[in-house]
């Protein structure tokens, strides 16, 4: 008897552990009903299991830097919402530091430009930047391709993915893009409550009226952001870093910086981009006494000549409240876009 | 007598001769070949790279040890007024001083007579923003556009020249000049495309035949690059890339080419 019990205990063992992959399958790119359209151009690249499971072992894989240490995961952890936990600002390759915080990887298919000045447009081409910048992986992209055609394993799964062997700049990308695609994030409790299947606590409730005053302007729902890019009163940091003016060449861009989304901020700290807030207490403390006047300071942070918003110690719990529901834990254990 | 019946047959050869090259028989529907040749020159030297010593008009030596420029979309007027526009898939090349071949591109266009050429400096806006997947051949920034490809900054280089110079306050004492930018994707900034239109009526037109290539030969003076509506000065701006000064080297570089004669 005691063996039988213990035999159906491993079958449901079994069953469940089953269960798990199965939930987990890939089952391609699909956009919640609340969100918008995605910008990403899905024609141009048709995402397939194949290419995404390429896509995530090229993610994963350090022989894309310069000396076989630094995979593009290195910086983007996914159990930090593909962040790269306790650094301001990026660690690369050798040691060396770039100069902006490394930002999530998370709803890409959303996100109609990349980096925090918005200097690259399309998702494709973003890899390019981390893959041969001198701090972070220092490659070169002509011989990321030699090692890839030279691996034992590469030109059968690039063959999987695109029907041939053959191993291109832009099947690199596309396949890259694959991966980065399907990381996304909509299980979080605001998504639950978005579509009715949980509702917020009053503190949470009272919260979510007090983001909707105070910060969604610019964090704009569903996606906690409006992807465009303003000052919002941060002091000019110790390398006076001049944002999206380095891009457009606007005076009027000038200490310009994306707005971040809010999704997942338990994982994403240190906060702005340059990291230089530890925690969201921080970033608080910022808005609502920090804020330093500028000729292009975002007007929403400079009403009836007050700078930032106020909030009682009451509001701050409950907005911190509100905020936390923006966290996704599914999303940051999800195995499928972790490194197998 | 005898000699003006010479002088005669020597004004009919002439005059033969002329008419031959006036009205030549062209088979619009053949095609011939129009090579470009880009020569390199610094005023009315040789350009020589990393060897050459030069002087531009702030009175600063210097030697040039890299450049690479692009050019794109040729157009090509005939003596009818006609265009002939070569294909995108066929009208991208990167000059580099560095590799001869690279430095004459070879067009394929309808027999005819032409008497003028424009060209892009640089890569069109449209191309900028295109699929990676249309990024091939010269486009490919893993390829030959390696070095020709701001990654951070999405967009090609459209012209780089590189060297040193004592006036350069630089470490190694060198100047670089990497000058892009297309317009913007959606910011508008800085556009520092160029059209260059040269006249080759003066200097010889292109007549092109299925069995007789021609060769446009032009000159093109990096002097220019320093020399012109804003005289650049390696001890002011040793390097230049994204920055709105960049227009003025752009603007500067706009005069360097010159058509010198024509191959037939």
């Amino acid at each position: 008897m005691k063996f039988k019990i213990i035999g159906l205990v491993f079958f449901l063992a079994g069953i469940i552990a089953c269960k798990k992959e199965i939930t987990q399958a890939f089952t391609g790119f699909s956009s919640p009903d609340y969100f918008p359209t995605p910008v990403y151009n899905f024609n141009n690249n048709p995402i397939t299991e194949d290419g995404f499971v390429l896509g995530r072992k090229l993610f994963y894989d350090a022989s894309l830097s310069a000396n076989n240490t630094i995979s593009c995961g290195f910086c983007h952890i996914q159990t930090s919402a593909f962040t790269q936990h306790g650094h301001s600002v990026s660690h690369g390759i050798f040691d060396s530091l770039g100069t902006r915080n490394t930002p999530p990887i998370m709803n890409l298919a959303w996100s109609p430009s990349f980096m925090w000045d918005g200097g690259i447009a399309d998702l494709d081409l973003q890899p390019i930047a981390p893959i041969t910048n001198h701090v972070e992986m220092g490659n070169t992209m002509d011989n990321v391709l030699k090692t890839l055609r030279n691996s034992p394993v590469y030109p059968q799964l690039f063959q999987k993915a695109f029907g041939t062997p053959e191993i291109t700049t832009t099947r690199l990308l596309k396949a890259l893009s694959q991966f980065m695609l399907m990381c996304i994030s909509n299980q979080s409790k605001y998504d639950s409550v978005m579509r009715h299947q949980a509702t917020f606590t009053e503190t949470e409730n009272a919260g979510y009226a007090i983001f909707k005053k105070n910060c969604s302007g610019c964090h704009k729902e569903p996606l906690f952001t409006d992807y465009s890019f303003r000052n919002n009163g941060l002091s000019p940091n110790n390398i006076n870093d001049v944002g999206r003016y380095d891009i457009t060449l606007q005076d009027n861009d000038r200490y310009k910086f994306k707005v971040p989304s809010l999704r997942n901020l338990y994982y994403t700290a240190p906060y702005m981009h340059d990291g230089r807030f530890l925690t969201l207490d921080g970033v608080i403390d910022f808005y609502t006494g920090q804020v330093t006047d500028a000729a292009n300071l975002d007007p929403l942070l400079k009403q009836n000549g007050h700078l930032g918003f106020s909030l009682s110690n009451t509001e701050r719990q409950q907005l911190l409240a509100f905020l936390q529901t923006l966290n996704d834990k599914n999303f940051v254990e999800n195995k499928m876009l972790s490194e197998q | 007598m005898k000699k003006i019946l010479f002088l005669f047959s020597a004004l009919t050869l002439i005059i033969t001769s002329c008419k031959k090259e006036v009205a030549p028989e062209y088979n619009t529907s053949a095609t011939g070949q129009l090579s470009i040749e880009f020569d390199n020159v610094v005023g009315n030297q040789d350009l020589q790279l990393n060897t050459g010593t030069y002087t531009n008009a702030s009175n600063e030596s210097f030697k040039v040890t890299l450049l690479k420029y692009f050019v794109s979309n040729f157009v090509l007027t005939k003596s009818d007024g006609t265009t002939v526009t070569i294909p995108q898939d066929s009208c991208y090349f990167l000059i580099d001083e560095s590799i001869p071949n690279s430095t004459i591109p070879k067009l394929k266009v309808p027999e005819g007579e032409y008497t003028k050429l424009s060209f892009v400096v640089g890569v069109d806006s449209l191309r900028n923003t295109m699929d990676i997947s249309k990024r091939t051949g010269v486009l490919d920034p893993a390829g030959t556009a390696a070095g020709m490809y701001w990654s951070w900054n999405s967009g090609y280089i459209f012209f780089k020249m590189e060297g040193t110079s004592p006036a350069s306050t630089q470490n190694g004492n060198i100047f670089q000049y990497h000058i892009g930018l297309f317009g913007g994707y959606t910011t508008p900034t800085i556009n520092n495309l160029k059209t260059i239109t040269l006249d080759l009526t003066a200097r010889g037109t292109a007549k092109i035949k299925n069995n007789k290539p021609a060769n446009i030969h032009l000159l093109v003076d990096v002097l220019k690059v320093f020399n012109g509506t804003t005289n650049i000065s390696i001890a002011k701006n040793a390097v230049v890339m994204v920055s709105p000064f960049s227009a003025n080297i752009a603007n500067n570089y706009a005069n360097m080419f010159s058509h010198n004669h024509t191959e037939n």
